[in-house]
């Protein structure tokens, strides 16, 4: 996988976008963890699409987040970078954090957005299933809530990772982790639920929402809610997966994609 | 110098299990363990111990906002503070303070505060908090990412209203108000203010460029305290401003008994509850991922906030916390010499003193703080002569004749 990189008007941010694979093109929006490291959704798609994941600002080498403040804002900042990435006809796919975005795209931009596949994505509240505060999760806690083998989980998140006892490295992580969870709280904290309810409707596109059954983060239930307010999508669950559904199960994500669109 | 004493107005009843029965003071413990008759009594008796203070010489008595927890019980520092307002009468009354990115619109808070001012005849000093994560992100639900700019607008319009004679409209990102128009008006023209701060490094600027005392808020004492404040005094320098060390005050627990053995026999206990109880927080809601700035986080200063040094409360005894100054305790003349190197490697010209510490009885708490004013404080009046002791931009102004309170009964 290679990174080439954006300027995005009227300032000039630098945006970083990670290109791998030949075929249909197809955007990808990474969750509130960023892209993991050889990451196994990423992979696993480029296998059959060209996959063109833009990083948010504040991820990787992505800049401009302190200009991104509110929904609106991030909404538009996804549908410049698209419009600038000059794709043809892509299958809109956003895992989590970076579902709620392909969602708030979606229902703005309804007539550019024809193919869209939201994983366990974020933006709805459940009185009754409350997501998880992730922002005040400590990291060992995270493979648990991320994946249904919380042992293998915790392997992908920590590979590549450097030395935490080490003050150096450490700072850069919390640097890292600052301006990823920072940029992420504008959407999400301290409840994920920035009025995606009201907006569902507007939808237009194909759309293809996929769970996993175990996903203790977004509960499943937040899935058949996502079905019921987009009109004639269809809801594909996956079985011994967590809330990392794609970079878990990876080939019975792509499965899942290839056969809906 | 200038002493304040300072309430936290702590939960005085946690059980002794609650370390292990709870893993956080703060956020998330549930409030059936506040007790409002028993809250009652506990109000009252730390008011009277803040009225006291006064009467034994302190120059400012000090109050503070947190929410949702048991280790400070004041939500609404302006409450306490109007009701100091119709008791005391000499003291300045330091209010630190408001978390001004919280209020909505942040007007109120110029407006409580001009009431506290003229309530009290000009002795108002003015707090201006950012606010812990666990109040301002975890409790009062702001991002923490916009929790910067949301506290400097609040800032600007809080100083816009006071400055004021008429109205004025504000245009602000998160605060949109045609008609700003600040009644009461505060007493004093220069409203002093104190900043606490905890390690940002956007805050010794800020302080500079508003000519504010900075004020450094930690529990691990002033060994540790060197890093951060040689960071802002040096920062000082560079800005090429005065040095009085009235821009900056240090809280510091402090305990006074008749001799060293007898500090730890008095007071042991209600230190232990204190570091063990109250600071027991859980990790995970001291710091929400956004709040502290990348800048903050590249000089490598939180190192000693983190969740490690925290950690190590539990297992430290009486002698770790007195030898390695987490705590200033023991006799008149220990304290004074400990609280004397204090103020001049930290030079500080405020000193937030915090007698009453954690669940420790009234009778320990009066008896610590008359010792305190009659056998310390005397002998640290005088450490910085070549500023005659006083910085009058860092210190209430009060009028000169107060109202006497009782006159609308006569």
């Amino acid at each position: 996988m290679k990174s080439k990189f954006l300027a995005l008007e009227p300032l000039g941010a630098r945006i970083e976008v990670v290109e791998a694979g030949k075929g249909r093109d197809l955007l990808f929006l990474h969750g509130a963890g960023g892209h993991m490291v050889d990451d196994p959704l990423l992979a696993a798609l480029a296998s059959k699409y060209r996959v063109v994941a833009p990083l948010l600002p504040g991820y990787g080498q992505s800049e401009g987040e302190d200009g991104l403040r509110d929904m609106l804002d991030v909404t538009l900042h996804a549908l410049d970078v698209l419009e600038k990435l000059e794709l043809e006809k892509p299958i809109v796919v956003g895992h989590s954090m970076g579902g709620m975005i392909a969602a708030e795209m979606a229902a703005i931009a309804h007539t550019e957005i024809t193919d869209l596949c939201l994983i366990a994505p974020a933006g709805l509240w459940l009185d009754a299933h409350p997501v998880v505060d992730i922002f005040s999760k400590l990291p060992y806690e995270l493979p648990g809530l991320l994946f249904h083998d919380a042992e293998a989980g915790g392997k992908l998140l920590t590979a590549g990772r450097g030395n935490m006892e080490d003050p150096e490295f450490l700072k850069q992580f919390l640097v890292m982790n600052a301006r990823r969870m920072g940029m992420a709280g504008k959407l999400l904290f301290p409840i994920p639920d920035r009025g995606l309810a009201g907006r569902l409707h507007r939808i237009t596109a194909r759309t293809l929402i996929v769970w996993g059954e175990e996903d203790a983060l977004i509960p499943p239930v937040y899935g058949e809610a996502f079905a019921k307010a987009i009109s004639g999508s269809k809801l594909t669950q996956i079985a011994e997966a967590g809330h990392a559904v794609g970079q878990e199960r990876p080939a019975a994500v792509l499965d899942a994609i290839g056969d809906f669109f | 110098m200038k002493f304040t004493w300072f309430h936290l107005m702590p939960w005085p009843h946690m059980p002794d299990d609650f370390r292990e029965k709870h893993r956080s003071v703060w956020v998330d413990l549930p409030n059936r363990m506040y007790q409002p008759e028993l809250g009652h009594i506990a109000y009252h008796q730390y008011l009277d111990q803040l009225e006291y203070a006064e009467t034994v010489g302190f120059d400012g008595i000090g109050v503070n906002e947190h929410h949702a927890n048991a280790y400070g019980l004041m939500p609404s520092p302006n409450i306490m503070a109007a009701t100091l307002t119709r008791r005391t009468s000499k003291a300045a009354l330091v209010v630190l303070g408001n978390s001004i990115a919280l209020y909505n619109p942040p007007l109120r808070v110029a407006e409580e505060m001009a009431m506290l001012d003229v309530l009290s005849g000009g002795r108002l000093i003015a707090g201006f908090p950012v606010g812990t994560s666990m109040d301002t992100n975890y409790a009062y639900g702001t991002i923490p990412a916009l929790t910067r700019e949301k506290y400097a607008e609040a800032h600007e319009l809080i100083r816009k209203a006071w400055a004021a004679d008429e109205p004025f409209a504000f245009n602000g990102r998160y605060t949109k108000l045609r008609y700003v128009n600040c009644w009461p008006k505060p007493l004093q023209q220069q409203m002093p203010v104190f900043i606490p701060g905890g390690g940002s490094v956007e805050t010794y600027d800020f302080c500079i460029d508003n000519t504010y005392s900075y004020s450094y808020l930690s529990y691990s004492g002033y060994l540790r305290a060197r890093l951060l404040m040689d960071g802002y005094w040096k920062r000082v320098a560079e800005r090429k401003v005065d040095e009085s060390p009235y821009r900056a005050g240090f809280a510091q627990v402090i305990c006074v008994a008749d001799s060293d053995e007898e500090a730890e026999r008095l007071y042991g206990p209600h230190v232990n509850y204190f570091y063990n109880r109250c600071l027991h927080v859980y990790p995970g809601f001291a710091d929400a991922p956004g709040y502290r700035t990348v800048k903050t986080i590249q000089t490598g200063a939180l190192s000693q906030f983190t969740s490690a040094a925290a950690r190590d409360y539990p297992s430290m005894s009486w002698k770790d916390l007195t030898e390695n100054r987490y705590i200033v305790a023991g006799s008149p003349e220990t304290v004074r010499q400990q609280l004397e190197e204090l103020i001049k490697t930290l030079r500080v010209g405020n000193i937030f003193c915090l007698m009453h510490i954690g669940n420790m009885p009234d009778d320990k708490v009066r008896h610590s703080t008359k010792l305190f004013a009659e056998k310390v404080m005397p002998h640290l009046r005088n450490l910085w002569p070549e500023w005659q002791n006083h910085d009058d931009r860092f210190w209430c102004h009060p009028m000169h004749e107060p109202v006497p309170t009782r006159i609308a009964a006569e």
